[in-house]
């Protein structure tokens, strides 16, 4: 094999066997930094030794490498080293190489909920995706310096508070298994609609569905997984049709449905199912919404009925405003819905804090009130929407919305 | 195990309008407190309620003369009124007694180890 073979052969085994080799070796450690350097030497030492022969189980060679090289070390800095706060685990033996829930525990580790949304997105990046410092910052849209700064004191607190590094019991499950899925829903998200210039973020939205796919494969009898991972196989087989050949957005209701990616689309939507008949979780309804918009002929065929019925079951356990958002805007679509109430419902949103600074409710307002035929406020609206949107493609979108109302 | 201080912020009005069954209640929580803590396998070091904020005195120390003023460090609307001193398995097991903890707002924090060959603060 080339050089440049060996490369792509470890570059692909770094992607898929990442979180399993670093998970194993925190098990051993017990320590982040040194387990996850020991493994980023692991990979390093692939690429010098992988030319003789690439090895058949690559994830237990790489798993061998990194537990050796850790072993090392702990022996040799053993009288050297200072006494660091050990992650506290359940007593499972550290000398089993071979663990299948370790990913598992890592994830919930890096989602613990004493830590802060932004750093749960980092470590998760980090530790379980391997990507870079670097990288992270650049998904983050966020400087390398504070991405670094936002990791050390995320590992930092999970050494000194004694954040366990373990799988949480059944009675937990449910709220921490909530707040994994929303960190992968994030990242997806931060890679769907990147601000600047280009739409999507590749290999965000990669990473994303990766890590889907990871806690599907970890948690088999688990709906909301699934759905998840459903609800963003749906999302990311509209991919292409979201922009036109000259690179402009294009709305659910103008896409051109033929360019969906059908195969894609069949196993987000056998996901979605298989995990609505299990539950009727928060991922299970949106991926439901997802699945309603998907099936339909057209943007006008939708059943809007039953995509507000949707959102009404979601606003009973999740109480968000930007739930209530998309319900106020489906709502508008109901064949002869009452649009003055539809605006009564955005109006008495624009008070959230969390709406402030979103751009999709005065975008919803502006689209009412044009219907509605009140021009001049529709054009205050999309003004409004075009100072809080940072997605390039999305403020040309509705610069031309704004541009034809005033024809 | 490791150990964490339980920070009990509350409003002082409770102080004001208490009657002596209210406050006779309240020692009954932090009794029924004191029994869960134990029950789940974690022990109460240490902890003490404190007088009203109102009663506190802070001495500032920089590069003159120390500074005695009247009143809190910080003054806000929910004081410190109290704390516990919680030697539990982890900070799952330490989050889980704190939401058993009679008050409004519970910070917990680790308690740093100051033991000979320690690491520096993180």
């Amino acid at each position: 094999m080339s050089a440049r073979e060996i490369a792509r052969v470890v570059d692909e085994a770094h992607r898929r066997h990442w979180p399993t080799v670093l998970a194993s070796t925190v098990r051993l450690t017990r320590d982040l930094d040194l387990a996850e350097d020991c493994t980023q030497d692991a990979f390093v030492q692939a690429l010098r030794t992988w030319p003789d022969g690439v090895p058949v189980n690559q994830a237990g060679w790489l798993t061998t490498v990194a537990r050796r090289l850790a072993l090392d070390r702990l022996r040799r800095e053993t009288t050297l080293r200072r006494k660091l706060p050990l992650l506290i685990e359940d007593p499972v033996s550290p000398d089993d190489v071979e663990q299948p829930t370790d990913p598992l525990r890592l994830v919930f580790t890096c989602c613990h909920p004493a830590l802060a949304r932004d750093s749960q997105v980092a470590l998760t990046l980090r530790l379980i995706c391997g990507l870079t410092t670097r990288e992270v910052a650049a998904g983050m849209l966020i400087s390398e310096a504070t991405a670094a700064a936002r990791i050390t004191r995320a590992k930092k607190k999970i050494a000194a508070a004694s954040i366990p590094y373990r799988i949480p019991p059944d009675e937990e499950l449910p709220s921490r298994l909530d707040v994994v899925l929303t960190v992968v829903q994030l990242v997806y998200t931060a890679g769907h609609v990147a601000a600047g210039p280009d739409l999507t973020r590749a290999d965000l939205t990669g990473r994303a569905l990766e890590l889907a796919g990871l806690l599907v494969r970890l948690m088999p009898d688990e709906p909301e997984p699934q759905a998840l991972l459903g609800l963003l196989q749906m999302t990311q087989a509209r991919g292409d049709a979201r922009l036109s050949e000259d690179g402009e957005l294009v709305l659910l209701a103008d896409q051109d449905r033929s360019r969906w990616d059908v195969r894609l689309l069949a196993e987000g939507l056998s996901r979605a199912t298989a995990a609505l008949e299990r539950g009727h979780g928060r991922f299970a309804l949106q991926a439901a919404v997802a699945g309603l918009h998907v099936t339909a002929q057209s943007w006008e065929q939708t059943d809007w009925h039953q995509v507000v019925r949707m959102y009404d079951a979601m606003l009973v356990s999740w109480p968000s405003p930007i739930v209530a958002l998309n319900r106020a805007a489906a709502h508008s679509l109901v064949p002869g819905a009452d649009l003055t109430a539809v605006l009564a419902e955005l109006d008495a949103l624009s008070n959230e804090p969390t709406l402030r600074s979103y751009g999709y409710l005065p975008a919803a307002r502006a689209d009412v009130l044009a219907r509605l035929g009140r021009k001049e406020a529709a054009v205050a609206a999309y003004d409004e929407a075009i100072a809080l949107t940072v997605n390039g493609a999305e403020q040309r979108f509705l610069r031309r919305r704004r541009a034809a109302l005033a024809e | 195990m490791a150990q964490y201080m339980f920070l009990l912020f509350d409003t002082e009005e409770f102080y004001d309008n208490v009657t002596p069954e209210g406050w006779q209640e309240t020692m009954k929580l932090h009794t029924a407190f004191a029994e869960a803590v134990e029950a789940a396998g974690a022990s109460i070091l240490g902890g003490a309620a404190l007088e009203k904020s109102s009663t506190a005195s802070t001495v500032k120390q920089g590069s003159g003369e120390p500074l005695v003023t009247d009143g809190p460090f910080i003054e806000t609307k929910e004081a410190l009124g109290g704390f516990y001193l919680i030697d539990a398995k982890d900070l799952d097991q330490a989050l889980a007694l704190a939401k058993l903890c009679p008050s409004n707002n519970v910070e917990v924090r680790p308690v740093m180890d100051t033991s000979e060959g320690s690491a520096p603060p993180a």
